[in-house]
């Protein structure tokens, strides 16, 4: 048995044989030919049906990628059909009087040099479409078909890189998983495994030996196991039928409305902590992000992040999710949350002391940089702003004005932003209690149910001799939510609950019941608590 | 000939899939088009040529188009710059 370490680009389990697709030995040989209008022709004529090839694979990839991912193959098409290339082509063809192959193998060795030397990293990329294209070109020129998977047994393909034109090209039904000694986590073969949701592991070194073998990806840990002992497949297999339960789930609840039998609606979003989250997202089939802690993106910095870090951030987010709601909540440390740079002074009281939306208003440079990020981002999807921590009406115009000026400066330069929701936590008890007077400044709320239960109770969290008395579903807390829920609705904007109140599935019956419009949760709690209320009456 | 300059306002620049679309938009055109950056200059029906100009956001190019149509066509890539790019 051998274990293989790899990175996790999608997860899940896939067992069984390993398949190394090797790249076909297209070694090119010279030759001189005495006809050079033949040649020339051959090249066309194989030219003409790459190109074919292309708009298959083109088609092909709409149905599995969709349309964006899927444009390279038409770019790849353009590029069969530049001029510049097929001139160097023909000019080799002439000067030195030499077969096609060689002439179409030292112009795609050009033309990827030219490349490669480029200093901007996507450019460089290209080089890569210029050798498949080529290679495609060389291959039909040989008369050679399209490689591909033997035999009928579903398998672990493993490789060292697949070219989108390759990813394409498999027979789906015969992939389990993909598993790559190069690549990147944007590659076209993550976006494949991500949309035929079966792993896919990169950056794993392996042999050729293992072809052909018994193997397991373990695409929670990143792991490629090769010849596992009994033990260990029994333990994959078990793990395996999990999986399968939870698809099986998935694939009944997926698409599905979050609504109850009669008819009732509710939001059902997630809550990301991080950029690489979004996958399980929209894995999960959730509603929108109900809230991204944006801390993250300062915690994982040594120095403040600067609008333009932000703003790709947001916006990835908001692309990713494609016209689902994004709610971003801004900025939320101190308490048990510390970033060096800030320098912030200790305090006998974190949980009560400088902290969340009080360093935003004191320390308004860095509040407006962040705010400045999520409007431009909001040009690219549907993005919603939360504040933390409000306890008063004043907060929020204090906010309001801020954000007045952020839009009259975004204004002045012409830089475009989209509709942007606005809405806050309610997770102090004076925020619960004015609500009311709250819900008249602001487009919705949503209930962050740790902060609000610990300043409620009065009882700190972190403290582990009082967890006996500790209670979530303490009536103070749920009154409190039921009262946040009746403000929002008499001045017509919607309440949530954030918190992790919001998937205790032994209350969520109770919370449709009290009227609240949106939970939201962890990703891997989307589809059952879906399932509980499209069971409900 | 007509000539216009333009700043590529694209956060990812001419990369593979708006070139794409570029050079499709200017191969229907019956005008010779040239798109130069700096002192690179490439023949705007050229996929590959575009591309090598590695045009990022920001930066500024010109565009020029000699032809019987050169107005009317400098007018269409202008529009296509700035819906696209």
């Amino acid at each position: 048995m051998k274990r293989l370490e790899g990175k996790v680009v999608f997860s899940g389990i896939a067992i069984g044989k390993i398949s190394i697709m090797k790249k076909e030995n297209q070694s090119v040989r010279r030759w001189k030919v005495d006809d050079i209008e033949a040649e020339k022709a051959r090249v066309d004529e194989a030219k003409e049906q790459a190109i074919g090839e292309l708009k298959k694979l083109y088609e092909k990839a709409v149905q599995e990628v969709g349309e964006s991912g899927a444009a390279i193959f038409e770019v790849h098409q353009m590029m069969l059909e530049d001029e510049g290339y097929l001139e160097s082509i023909d000019n080799i063809i002439e000067t030195e009087s030499v077969n096609a192959e060689y002439a179409v193998a030292s112009t795609a060795d050009n033309f990827a040099a030219m490349f490669s030397a480029m200093e901007d990293e996507y450019m460089s990329a290209r080089a890569a479409d210029i050798k498949d294209i080529s290679e495609r070109v060389i291959r039909v020129l040989m008369g050679k078909g399209e490689s591909g998977l033997d035999g009928n047994e579903p398998v672990i393909v493993v490789a060292e890189d697949l070219a989108p034109s390759e990813t394409v090209q498999l027979d789906k039904s015969k992939v389990l998983a993909f598993v790559t000694k190069y690549g990147s986590s944007n590659s076209h073969t993550a976006i494949l495994a991500r949309t035929m949701n079966i792993p896919a592991l990169i950056n794993v070194g392996y042999d050729e030996g293992i072809d052909g073998k018994m193997g397991i990806v373990d695409g929670k840990e990143g792991i490629l196991i090769v010849e596992p002992n009994e033990e260990v497949l029994e333990r994959y297999r078990a793990a395996k039928e999990e999986e399968l339960k939870k698809k099986e789930m998935l694939k009944e609840l997926k698409g599905k409305p979050t609504v109850t039998k009669s008819g009732r609606e509710m939001k059902l979003y997630a809550n990301i902590g991080s950029i690489s989250d979004v996958a399980t997202v929209l894995q999960n089939d959730a509603g929108g992000i109900g809230l991204f802690r944006s801390e993250f993106v300062y915690l994982e910095k040594s120095d403040y992040p600067t609008e333009e870090e932000q703003f790709q951030i947001y916006k990835q987010v908001a692309q990713n999710m494609a016209g689902k709601k994004v709610i971003i909540r801004t900025l939320d440390i101190g308490a048990d949350k510390q970033v060096d740079y800030f320098n912030m002074d200790k305090e006998e009281n974190p949980a009560m002391g400088y902290r969340a939306i009080r360093i935003c208003l004191d320390r308004t440079d860095i509040f407006k940089t962040q705010l400045r990020a999520l409007f431009r981002a909001s040009a690219y999807g549907k993005i919603s702003i939360m504040y933390p921590m409000i306890i008063s009406v004043k907060e929020v115009k204090q906010i309001k004005a801020i954000v007045a000026e952020i839009k009259a400066g975004l204004d002045r330069e012409g830089i475009p932003y989209g509709e942007v929701e606005q809405g806050i936590m309610i997770e102090t008890p004076a925020a619960a209690m004015i609500s009311d007077l709250l819900a008249k400044e602001v487009d919705f709320f949503s209930i962050g149910t740790n902060d609000l239960t610990q300043y409620t109770l009065a009882i700190d969290r972190q403290n582990a001799k009082l967890d006996n008395i500790y209670d979530s579903h303490h009536e103070a807390v749920l009154r409190m939510i039921q009262m946040v829920v009746d403000n929002a609705h008499k001045e017509g904007i919607w309440a949530g609950i954030c918190g992790e109140l919001g998937a205790d599935m032994t209350l969520t019956e109770k919370f449709v019941k009290m009227g609240v419009d949106e939970l939201s949760v962890s990703p891997t709690f989307i589809l059952p608590i879906r399932k509980i209320i499209r069971e409900m009456e | 000939m007509v000539s216009f300059q333009y700043v590529v306002k694209d956060e990812q620049g001419i990369h593979a899939r708006p070139a794409g679309l570029l050079v499709k938009a200017i191969a229907g055109l019956s005008s010779k088009v040239t798109i130069k950056k700096g002192e690179k200059a490439a023949n705007g029906k050229m996929i590959l040529a575009v591309m090598s100009l590695s045009v990022k956001c920001g930066e500024e190019i010109t565009v020029e188009v000699e032809g019987d149509n050169a107005e009317a066509d400098a007018a269409t890539v202008k529009t296509f710059l700035e819906e696209n790019l």
